[in-house]
């Protein structure tokens, strides 16, 4: 909400100057967003008389001026059609900083000829949109003064944020009652602030207008002023208006806005000769439409209020009015529409119709519902200052809601839930000053006087404060204007003794893979929680699709962390990066729940050519598998006991990923090489191995003190002996090592594959795999008898496989 | 000069003069060996009688020690001349680079969390969580936003079509205060929590991206005031930011699901142009907070003339740019290596108490 300091002093009775009032808005909650004076940037542009004009010798669109601006002739070249001699315009002289392009003036050659200097038009000073020529002033405009401090140009806009419970701070009257209030002056009586409007002397009975729709418009007054004279409002008006960035548009209108921006009353002008019959406030029928003034039409549903005539909708009721019944600088007979409309009605209406406008900001946060008599009076009266005309009567159809809500209030919560204490006496002048009236009751809940001993206080809140409802909104009202800054700190109560810890096990899971991952030296990113249709459809689509995306590309919770990763995989290897190592920990999104994910990608180089290790080395399939399994290990997964499967899912390459389970169900995670369709789609190429690790999986650690297992190490060395053995090229290494470590569960405490080889010496169809077993004696040795047991034990194993041993 | 001092003389000259290992095993083989000269001398001990033995002996087991040492010696400075020559023949360039593997980091929004996790633990916080995709009623009516409020336009609200039968409309959390409403119904009071987490908003500049990190914090017990509030905002700030010299602001605001609302605006000072936080040159928002709603409390179940407590909201993004020096909040969702690399944090930046949360 914008206004100017002069529109502020016209309510407030102040000396405060422009800092203290800045400083007093932030702390009462009117924060300040801005502030500007639009003199400051003009203060080097002087009025200027154009003395004489003559062609320009090189130039026919040119004029050679010579202009006084104070100090006697100087020659100006000028393009503007209206440049003439006898014209008093705005000059700028060399060094001056023109405001809409930043320019600054030099004596320079226009074609030839020497210019000092520049006429300016309204736009190049930010002062409007006109630019068709050069300012024209009155001819009295006195020739050499600085053209803002004439215009009236040196009054600072302020531009403060209003929240949406302070509807009475929608108008300028609402903030000076406010910054009164803090202390900083006296709120003139609006008596006294409108005195200099004519009376209004009714001849007539009032317009046919009337509200059916009791919910949505409550309350609908009009006045009638015939015989006006409608055309471009008086400067001081336009000036008002434009300063808060508001355009002027005729002096009808310009009244209603100046009502509306300066007392927080939104009004409604119709030309009525333009109508046919009366207005009524009523539903909308299905369908109807209308024209809005910002000449879009607009179709109407069931439900929304509207002003109608006989004819046709004249007006979305309270958001914004038709263009046909709009006033034009032809009205004579104008009709001024005072309403009341249900906030929450505004609200949906304006919702449905994407529409916003000055007047919905204000019904939508509630009128004051008092305030509809004198709001028209003051706007019929301005009509009758700047335009004549007649009145005729009021009509009230309706009433307004009964507002002004009544709160028992105890003044110690000001210190027991707003943490200062502000005397009793100083919380009655600030309700006061604020418009609530305070009544002090005894312990019956009877009236008494302050100083007769009281139990709590009856606070009524004024008609234009519809978010009082409760004792805490009184605290707010005390300690805003005492100076919540002022409240102390005071520390919470702390229990003895050492912090306890906190974090749930899900949490530390979490934190433990994400440093994990980092110190394997995976890069953690943050990706999009929503992807396009095509990315989501490329891992199995999504679960979940927004209605309202902010893009195409940002429309279905993800139901994989793969696709953000490659993206992110793709745009490094665009910006030259040869290896890619990233991870993402977040969830993924399902219709019955969301679920903690880790994701990695790696990418490119697994080891850049050096020269120890020769040529780069890619990414293969097992790194994913190494990644995963590692992190799992971190996770607290029983990593050992974790079953290798297939049926990766179908981002991956069928033949080169896998999962491992914890029996057949629990998937923890799956990896492998990227179907080579998703790295097309994602735009990569070379080798691409990505793993998804399901944290939701992971059996969490149950606490169970920290007494570790009790442990003596063996006290004889372990054996190890080594098998290599001919397998059918179907049986996959895990089923062999499964199979060898199940020979002798006592004994082989590890198997461990160390060799796969494929080729000469190698019998077709069949793949050699080398095995080293580990033997752990316990109280004595092996025996050679024992060992030749175990590995004949060993080689059975592998033979029920459909293995022998290599000779 | 007898045989025995003569031979002796000889070998040992012998030795000395030896100039590789296999001369030394030679002479070795001569004087010690099975047919060595000294080998014969001792055998002839055994023929000799008493008296020979006891004139004769302690001459030949002196020669058969000093060779013997001689030999060893010998052998040993050989071996080491051998070893210094083979070293110098494997000098490397050692100036040449050794791979130290990948390093990896930790996003500075997880940086951060663990952080605020950290410090709040020592409050007696502890973290809560909630789910991002939300019904209507968590999301905006439990905390005092009706339908037609025009707070509701201050978020721009990503929606889940409708659906036909569903009783709440679903739609992505645009704050983390649903995750108060679950607590507070799942939780008996006293209650302290932060709740961290994914935001959406149907908003996009350089300064806003539609998915961001938030973190709330709530108190509910018998007598919290603002006061409380601003102390552990102030006492938060000081620690996150680890400088004595923070100054709070407070302003009126208004939040639905608050009354009063707080503003919060952090001090800073300018430093080689650019914001510090601490001191106070100019202010920074940083925080909303305020007293919990009674109508909150009673939506969730709790007596409000019995409990009463405060929340605050902010934004983990925006404090790991105050905190980090990163300007661009784009950038923290974009994956760049370079970016993460720079701005993230090694995984050993564990933030404690006793070795300061930053890192």
């Amino acid at each position: 909400m914008k206004f100017t300091l002069s529109w502020l002093k016209e309510h407030l009775d102040t000396d405060a100057n422009l800092t203290a009032i800045l400083e007093a808005l932030t702390n009462v909650g009117l924060e300040v967003e801005g502030v500007e004076n639009p003199a400051d940037k003009l203060g080097a542009f002087r009025i200027a008389k154009v003395l004489s004009a003559a062609p320009h010798p090189q130039a026919d669109k040119l004029q050679v001026l010579s202009v006084d601006a104070g100090n006697g002739p100087l020659q100006v070249v000028c393009g503007a059609p209206n440049a003439r001699a006898g014209l008093v315009g705005v000059f700028g002289s060399p060094g001056a900083t023109v405001p809409s392009n930043g320019m600054v003036l030099k004596v320079a050659a226009i074609r030839g000829v020497e210019s000092n200097g520049m006429m300016c038009s309204f736009r190049e000073l930010e002062l409007g949109e006109d630019h068709d020529g050069i300012i024209e002033l009155a001819e009295d405009a006195p020739v050499g003064q600085v053209y803002a401090q004439w215009a009236q140009l040196d009054d600072p806009v302020i531009d403060v944020s209003i929240t949406p419970n302070r509807q009475d701070c929608m108008g300028v009257r609402g903030i000076a009652r406010d910054l009164a209030a803090a202390g900083l002056g006296t709120l003139k009586p609006l008596d006294e602030v409108v005195a200099g409007l004519p009376p209004i002397m009714p001849q007539g009975a009032g317009p046919d207008v009337r509200t059916d729709d009791a919910a949505g418009c409550p309350a609908f007054y009009g006045q009638a002023v015939r015989g006006v004279k409608n055309g471009p409002s008086p400067e001081w008006l336009q000036h008002r208006l434009k300063a808060v960035g508001q355009k002027p548009i005729s002096a009808l209108v310009d009244i209603t806005n100046f009502v509306m921006f300066g007392l927080g009353r939104p009004l409604h002008v119709y030309d009525m000769t333009k109508l046919s019959g009366g207005l009524v406030a009523r539903k909308a029928k299905d369908s109807e439409s209308v024209v809005a003034l910002n000449g879009k039409t607009y179709t109407l549903t069931d439900g929304m209020t509207v002003i109608a005539d006989d004819a046709a909708v004249h007006d979305i009721g309270g958001i914004m009015g038709g263009e046909h019944s709009g006033c034009s600088d032809d009205t004579t007979d104008v009709l001024i529409e005072c309403a009341y409309f249900d906030p929450e009605h505004i609200a949906r209406t304006g919702q449905k119709l994407l529409l916003t406008s000055d007047a919905r900001t204000r019904f939508e946060r509630g009128v004051d519902p008092e305030f509809l008599d004198e709001g028209l009076a003051i706007a019929t009266r301005l009509v009758l200052a700047l335009c004549g005309g007649t009145p005729s009567e009021v009509t009230r159809s309706g009433t307004p809601p009964k507002v002004g809500p009544v709160v028992g209030y105890d003044p110690a919560l000001a210190e027991t839930l707003g943490g200062l204490a502000v005397p009793q006496e100083q919380q009655v002048d600030i309700l006061k000053s604020l418009g609530f009236t305070v009544q002090p009751l005894d312990g019956n809940g009877d009236p008494v006087e302050m100083d007769e001993g009281f139990e709590a206080f009856r606070v009524t809140a004024p008609s234009w404060r519809r978010d009082i409802d409760g004792p805490a909104d009184i605290v707010e009202e005390v300690i805003r204007i005492a100076g919540i800054d002022n409240v102390p700190s005071v520390p919470l109560p702390r229990t003895p003794g050492v912090a306890t810890p906190t974090a749930t096990p899900e949490q530390k899971l979490e934190r433990r893979v994400r440093r994990a991952a980092a110190a394997r030296g995976l890069n953690e990113a943050i990706t999009w929680s929503f992807l396009s249709e095509k990315e989501a459809a490329a891992v199995g689509g999504g679960d979940w699709t927004l209605a309202n995306p902010i893009s195409e590309d940002m429309k279905v919770m993800r139901p994989s962390l793969l696709p953000g990763l490659l993206s992110a995989t793709r745009r490094n290897v665009d910006r030259g990066a040869s290896s890619v190592r990233l991870f993402e920990v977040g969830r993924r999104y399902f219709a019955d729940g969301e679920r903690a994910t880790v994701g990695f990608v790696l990418a490119g180089e697994k080891t850049a050519r050096g020269w120890q290790t020769g040529k780069a080395q890619a990414f293969a399939a097992h790194d994913a598998k190494a990644e995963v399994l590692a992190l799992l290990a971190e996770a607290g997964a029983p990593v050992a006991n974790l079953q290798n499967f297939g049926d990766a899912s179908g981002a991956y390459h069928p033949g080169q990923s896998g999962t491992l389970r914890l029996g057949p169900k629990t998937v923890l995670a799956e990896y492998g090489v990227l179907h080579p369709n998703l790295a097309k789609q994602f735009g990569l190429s070379g080798s691409v191995v990505v793993a998804e690790i399901f944290l939701d999986a992971v059996p969490l650690k149950r606490k169970s003190g920290f007494m570790r297992a009790p442990f003596t190490p063996p006290a004889l060395q372990a054996v190890k002996r080594d098998f290599a053995f001919l397998v059918p090229e179907a049986v996959e290494a895990d089923a062999l090592v499964r199979a060898v470590k199940g020979a002798d569960k006592k004994s082989i405490v590890d198997v461990r594959l160390f060799d796969v080889f494929v080729g000469p010496g190698v019998d077709e169809g069949f793949t050699s795999l080398a095995v080293e077993i580990t033997l752990q004696p316990g109280e004595k040795s092996f025996t050679d008898e024992e060992l030749g047991a175990i590995s004949a034990a060993v080689v059975k194993a592998a033979e029920k496989l459909g293995g022998a041993l290599r000779g | 000069m007898t045989e025995t001092t003569a031979l002796k003389s000889g070998l040992l000259a012998d030795i000395a003069a030896a100039n590789n290992l296999a001369a030394v095993e030679e002479l070795r083989v001569g004087a010690l060996g099975k047919q060595g000269v000294i080998t014969a001398l001792l055998k002839t001990l055994g023929g000799m009688s008493a008296d020979e033995r006891l004139e004769k002996g302690p001459a030949i087991q002196d020669l058969r020690e000093s060779v013997t040492a001689a030999i060893a010696e010998r052998k040993a400075t050989l071996e080491q001349a051998a070893l210094d020559a083979r070293l110098a023949s494997e000098k490397l360039d050692m100036t040449l680079p050794a791979d130290i593997g990948p390093v990896g980091s930790v996003h500075p929004v997880s940086q951060v969390m663990d952080e605020l996790a950290e410090i709040f633990a020592d409050l007696g916080f502890s973290v809560a969580t909630g789910p991002e995709i939300e019904d209507d009623w968590h999301n905006f009516t439990a905390l005092n936003i009706p339908e037609t409020h025009p707070a509701r336009a201050m978020h721009d609200t990503f929606y889940f079509p409708d659906v036909d039968g569903a009783a709440q409309r679903m739609l992505l959390r645009t704050h983390t205060s649903p995750v108060q409403i679950r607590t507070m119904m799942n939780q008996k009071p006293p209650i302290r929590i932060i709740a961290p987490g994914r935001v959406y908003r149907s908003d996009s500049d350089a300064t806003h991206t539609p998915m961001f990190h938030q973190i709330e914090g709530l108190v509910i017990d018998r007598g919290i005031t603002l006061g409380h509030l601003k102390w552990t905002l102030e006492t938060f700030l000081k620690a996150f930011f680890e400088r004595d010299d923070i100054v709070l602001r407070l302003r009126p605001s208004y939040f639905p699901f608050t009354e009063p609302s707080v503003e919060v605006d952090v001090g800073y000072t300018m430093v080689n142009g650019q914001r510090v936080i601490g001191g106070s040159d100019g202010w920074l928002e940083v925080l909303g907070s305020g007293m919990v709603h009674r109508k909150v409390i009673e939506a969730c179940g709790l007596d409000p003339e019995e409990w009463q407590g405060f929340a605050f909201g902010t934004g983990v993004d925006r404090l790991a740019m105050l905190k980090y020096g990163m300007t661009d909040l784009r950038a923290f969702f974009d994956g760049d290596l370079r970016w993460l690399k720079h701005y993230g944090f090694s995984a050993l930046d564990v933030p404690t108490l006793s070795g300061g949360v930053g890192a």
